[in-house]
């Protein structure tokens, strides 16, 4: 019989995780590179700067993550902190 | 006559008859219930219904419009869809409890006073608190008494607001209400308990995490989104909205990056959409209301499917801490598709829910100059999409392989979350279906070359992000642990005041009981040395004993005679 975990999966593989993550940077590249072409009418000046969502969204998220880290310091607490 | 009725008291009703009922034929009666209300609610006429008198008041248990019928057909859908994912679950008490909360949500939808507004408020969290008390552990317990605790506050304040406004305009009818007055306050802390506000949130990533796997989807429908519709229904157009809906978009998602319980990030990510939605209302154009009322609607479906698809997770597995889960996608497949399309939906992808609505809201925050406003609400789209759209998937389905291989979600849960993941997708790719059900007419086009390019730059860069940071090492992994959040402020600072004060008060009693003792010990000691078997006053006889005291007063009386 069949048992699913003796099975191999297609993301077991670390060469084709690799390839998803390229994935991911290639659609980066071509998104920015068409940013050229187009076209905007958003009211604010920054939204007109070239690539300004994808390095917003990519800046945003880096800082986001860090400065989560950096909370854990302060927040951090066992689980059963609240259990007395 | 069949308009007199609020179609949240057939739920309401119903409940009453599901105990008479076992098996098949109560899972009937529990998906004919929201059918029957929906029947009707798509009978109804716009306009005030089933008023009558009370006590010289005129309430309004009926009033139907197109804010008042939007919400109600989601929590209506909500409900059916509930229905379906709780099939399995043989508990009277959460199958009538989700029935009262359901009903009341949606009766309160249509209060068109204040009064009837507050009964169902009430009604609410009565069964919503039940659903918490459902799991029956120890941490449910005190987090479902903590969470009774701040509904009720509310639910007080909701209630002498009402009465300060009767005093005022010698009406109670639920209008704008506005911050000018005092009652108009209250209430405005009353709903802004319900959704959440900064400060006041806590009690939703408290109670949401210790409920039953099926209270829990029902928790993430309701009540926060009543708030909103009763927010958007009294205070359209508050300035301090804005920036108050801002920060709730902004800061949960701090939480969320770092919290280990999916079920408590998913909480933390439900705040971060109501701030969509309540930025939606401070605005207060017709644009920003339509879009306050179209992503209440998406984010009931896909948040519902998120916990749907956690739900299964730990009623599959028995955890939902990210610390012990991973690669369950090899045993639980339709679960993690269902999983990846809420992500998705949630995240604002082109081609799923949250794309159509939440745009709406941010336009109308570009159309009105708000820079700041618009540059923390792209933050947070980025971000929701960081916790929520990858994520949970990843670190639920995905990440290092955890070695557990659970069976695959139950039929019924399966079923529900296919439907809404369909109505997820179909409203993603249909958006004038969603569209036309707004109160007010649309104007927008959500599919334009440039909206779905920026959309998928800000998304994608922040995959690019995580990527980066997972294959750095630099992401912060899943830890068993639990991060300090307002709650702390009550629940370990006031706790220990009360505490401190309480040992204070013993202390001071002991000392008091000591001083007492010595006290009553030197007299005794005193007595004893003059009385007692070796004391001066008991070698006598009591007759010299008598003779002494009689002579003693003789002479003071003499002393007292001369002087």
């Amino acid at each position: 019989m069949d048992k699913p975990y003796d099975r191999k999966y297609w993301l077991d593989n670390p060469r084709n995780v690799d390839r998803i993550v390229w994935l991911v940077y290639g659609i980066c590249a071509v998104l920015l590179a068409i940013d050229w072409f187009v076209p905007k009418h958003g009211p604010f000046a920054i939204e007109h700067w070239f690539g300004f969502y994808g390095i917003y969204g990519f800046v945003a998220c880096v800082g986001l993550v860090l400065a989560a880290k950096e909370l854990r310091r302060i927040l951090m607490r066992p689980e059963d902190y609240y259990d007395e | 006559m069949m308009n007199e009725l609020s179609p949240g008291l057939i739920l309401i009703i119903g409940a009453a008859l599901v105990p008479i009922f076992r098996g098949y034929a109560r899972s009937a009666l529990m998906l004919a219930l929201p059918v029957a209300a929906f029947a009707l609610t798509l009978s109804l006429p716009h306009g005030d219904h089933g008023q009558f008198e009370l006590f010289g008041l005129t309430l309004t248990t009926v009033r139907v419009d197109g804010f008042s019928l939007i919400f109600a057909y989601v929590f209506l859908l909500a409900s059916l869809l509930g229905m379906i994912y709780a099939l399995h679950v043989d508990d009277t008490l959460q199958q009538v409890a989700s029935l009262i909360y359901a009903g009341s949500a949606i009766s309160a939808l249509f209060a068109g006073d204040l009064l009837t507004l507050f009964v169902f408020w009430e009604g609410t969290t009565v069964g919503s608190a039940i659903l918490v008390f459902s799991a029956r552990t120890d941490r449910s317990f005190a987090a479902g008494m903590r969470y009774l605790i701040v509904q009720i506050v509310s639910g007080v304040l909701l209630l002498s607001g009402a009465a300060l406004l009767y005093v005022d305009t010698g009406s109670i009818a639920f209008g704008t209400i506005g911050l000018e007055t005092t009652a108009g306050i209250l209430i405005f802390i009353a709903f802004g308990i319900k959704c959440a506000f900064p400060l006041l949130h806590n009690w939703l990533q408290d109670s949401y995490p210790e409920a039953t796997v099926t209270g829990t989807v029902f928790l993430s429908a309701f009540t926060t989104k009543l708030a909103v519709y009763a927010l958007a229904r009294g205070y359209p157009g508050t300035e301090i909205l804005v920036p108050i809906g801002a920060a709730m978009t902004a800061f949960p998602i701090f939480y969320a990056v770092i919290e280990n319980d999916l079920r408590r990030v998913l909480a933390y990510s439900l705040n971060n959409q109501l701030g969509f939605m309540v930025v939606g209302i401070g605005i207060g154009t017709e644009l920003s209301l339509n879009g306050t009322a179209a992503h209440a609607f998406c984010h009931v479906i896909y948040k519902a499917l998120l916990f749907m698809s956690m739900g299964a997770v730990l009623f599959r597995v028995g955890t939902i801490k990210g610390s012990e889960l991973g690669g369950l996608y090899k045993t639980m497949p339709w679960t993690a598709g269902f999983c990846i399309v809420g992500a998705a939906s949630i995240s604002a992808f082109p081609l799923f829910s949250g794309f159509v609505s939440k745009a709406l809201i941010i336009t109308a925050a570009m159309d009105g100059g708000y820079f700041w406003t618009w540059l923390v609400l792209l933050f947070a789209s980025a971000g929701v999409f960081h916790h929520s759209g990858i994520k949970i998937p990843y670190f639920a389905f995905f990440a290092h392989d955890s070695g557990k291989r659970p069976p695959e979600a139950p039929m019924n849960m399966l079923v529900a979350m296919a439907i809404s993941a369909a109505l997820c997708i179909g409203i993603g790719v249909f958006p004038a279906s969603l569209y036309g059900l707004l109160p007010f007419p649309v104007d927008y086009v959500p599919y334009t070359v440039e909206h779905v390019v920026t959309q998928l730059q800000l998304l994608m860069f922040s995959a690019l992000a995580f990527s980066v940071l997972m294959r750095t090492g630099v992401y912060p992994p899943e830890l068993p642990s639990i991060n300090l959040d307002f709650d702390w402020f009550y629940r370990r600072f006031l706790f220990n005041a009360a505490r401190a004060l309480l040992d204070t008060g013993d202390r001071l009693r002991a000392r008091l009981i000591d001083i007492i003792n010595r006290q009553l010990s030197r007299f005794m000691s005193e007595l004893y040395r003059h009385h007692g078997p070796s004391g001066l006053l008991a070698r006598t006889w009591p007759t010299g004993s008598m003779a002494f005291w009689a002579t003693f007063l003789l002479v003071a009386y003499l002393v007292f005679y001369f002087l």
